[in-house]
């Protein structure tokens, strides 16, 4: 094994084309479970952390460009405000020790359906910056997820940022666990309510191969609160339209019985979160339009 | 590979480290500093608990070349991080800080013996680097603040109530000391 030690993101992207095989490790809270119990012996291992572009995020107009290793302690003290669904769902991740260390860009790089930033970022909006020496793309988050833990980066590429919508409007994340710290979501849910273009955005996690939205319910819940003229009269959403909404983002799961839940336990769940957290975030946008925090 | 740090103030130097072996095999087996614990090497238990460049992290997932030309603070330097603090000074002469022979105990440990938190003691190092941390930056926790810092260490004897009190205690007599 050889440990690459890039003192500079050019030099990072240098020794990535050089060594395609190379595995980068950042917080390395993946890498290195893998590597102590011998389920990877990586030829080279390509160390980020000297790389403090990635620890660095800017708030822009729009979005914010985070960088690939800002780590969870900082998106949730930090980033509350702009991005309230991550801030939750960072929260949410491990422990304090691992919320240290590992950040957004490692969760993505791993791209587990189980990953907590998935659903977050789903339903904010986002864009995967990438790059390699051949270039820098940028990913909508919807495309980026192509298979159980598989990515759609190119053997070359490093990621260098995620840009994600700032929140315009309530943000929500909720996951099913055995305990408050320390698990693996047995799933997951993250809904973003964007007033701006009056649309409603989700997240599911952990219950189909890759984290995915539910946009059937998405579009459904989208005409109801058009037709009904939701946004404008802030009226209590009809009973009728949240169980619709939430039995659609049920159907939009696929997935599996394993250690840590049946299938129809994800499924059911996956719709109770659906139509709470689409209470919750309603609830705060009629309270108060403008408002951006998320409730804990 | 060779891979330079500073532990406990004190410069390191590791020789013939493995690229994938972890910062918590070289305290222990390369720089004879087994107060760090391995139970897990997943980042479950938090046994291994270290602070690098001050932030709490297992030292278990982090790799032994990522610390270079850095600062690393384990339990037997814990007593020593704790004086500089509240001193504002270096340790007097004549303690090791490097194995934490010889040095009085810190504010924490002393509470965690006070208290009864210590029975088989194998998740007391890196309670204690996490509980030290935690009062650094929050002097007067609540109960909740106290079970979020600690929530990524296990204790398989204790049932935790003797760790809380022990935090407590430490919380309370830091008060008192200002
Ligand atoms: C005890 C424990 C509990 C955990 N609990 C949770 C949890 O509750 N929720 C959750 O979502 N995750 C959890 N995880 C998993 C892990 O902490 C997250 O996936 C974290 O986001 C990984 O970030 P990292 O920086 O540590 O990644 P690393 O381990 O450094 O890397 C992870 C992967 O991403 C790749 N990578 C990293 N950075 C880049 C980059 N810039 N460009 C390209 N590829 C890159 C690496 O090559 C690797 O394949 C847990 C892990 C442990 C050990
Ligand atoms: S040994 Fe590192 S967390 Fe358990
Ligand atoms: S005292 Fe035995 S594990 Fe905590």
């Amino acid at each position: 094994m050889d440990f690459l030690r890039p003192a500079s993101w050019e030099e990072a992207l240098a020794a990535k084309a050089e060594h395609p095989t190379a595995v980068p490790i950042a917080g390395g809270t993946d890498v290195m479970v893998e590597i102590n119990f011998d389920h990877r012996r990586p030829e080279y291992l390509l160390d980020l952390n000297r790389v403090g572009d990635l620890t660095e995020w800017e708030v822009g107009e729009d979005t914010v460009r985070l960088g690939a290793s800002v780590p969870y302690t900082r998106i949730m003290e930090d980033l509350r405000g702009e991005l309230p669904g991550l801030a939750l769902a960072s929260h949410t991740v491990a422990s304090p020790q691992i919320r240290n260390r590992g950040g957004v860009g490692g969760n993505l790089g791993t791209a587990s359906p189980a990953g907590d930033a998935h659903p977050a970022l789903l339903a904010a909006g986002a864009e995967v910056e990438v790059e390699s020496v051949r270039g820098s793309r940028l990913i909508p988050i919807d495309a980026f997820y192509t298979g159980v833990k598989r990515n759609a980066l190119a053997a070359d590429e490093l990621i260098r940022a995620v840009h994600i919508k700032k929140a315009d409007g309530p943000q929500q994340f909720s996951k099913v666990g055995t305990r408050n710290a320390m698990v693996i979501a047995v799933c997951a849910f993250g809904l973003a309510l964007h007033p701006e273009t009056r649309t409603v955005r989700t997240g599911i996690g952990s219950a189909a191969p890759t984290p995915v939205r539910a946009k059937t319910a998405e579009e459904f819940l989208n005409a109801a609160l058009e037709e009904g003229g939701f946004w404008d009269n802030g009226k209590i959403i009809t009973p009728s339209v949240a169980k619709q909404f939430a039995d659609l983002c049920a159907a939009a799961c696929n997935p599996i019985d394993d250690v840590r839940g049946t299938a129809s336990y994800r499924r059911h769940a996956v719709g109770i979160m659906a139509r709470r957290t689409l209470t919750w975030t309603w609830e705060s946008y009629r309270g108060t339009a403008a408002t951006t925090e998320g409730a804990a | 590979m060779r891979v330079n740090f500073t532990v406990n103030g004190r410069p390191q130097e590791a020789d013939d480290v493995w690229e994938g072996e972890s910062l918590l095999y070289v305290l222990r087996e390369r720089l004879g500093l087994p107060g760090s614990k391995n139970a897990c090497e997943q980042g479950e238990c938090g046994s291994c608990t270290v602070r690098l460049d001050g932030v709490p992290v297992c030292s278990c997932l982090v790799a032994a070349g990522q610390v270079e030309g850095r600062e690393v603070v384990t339990v037997e330097g814990l007593a020593d991080y704790a004086k500089q603090r509240s001193c504002g000074h270096q340790a007097p002469e004549g303690h090791d800080s490097h194995t934490g022979e010889g040095t009085e105990l810190s504010p924490v440990q002393q509470a965690f013996i006070d208290a009864g938190a210590v029975q088989c003691g194998f998740c007391t190092p890196g309670l204690l680097v996490a509980a030290d941390e935690m009062l650094e930056r929050n002097p007067n926790p609540s109960d909740a603040d106290i079970r979020e810092a600690l929530s990524g260490n296990l204790c398989r004897c204790t049932g935790y109530e003797k760790i809380m009190d022990a935090v407590r205690l430490a919380a309370a007599r830091q008060g008192e000391a200002v």
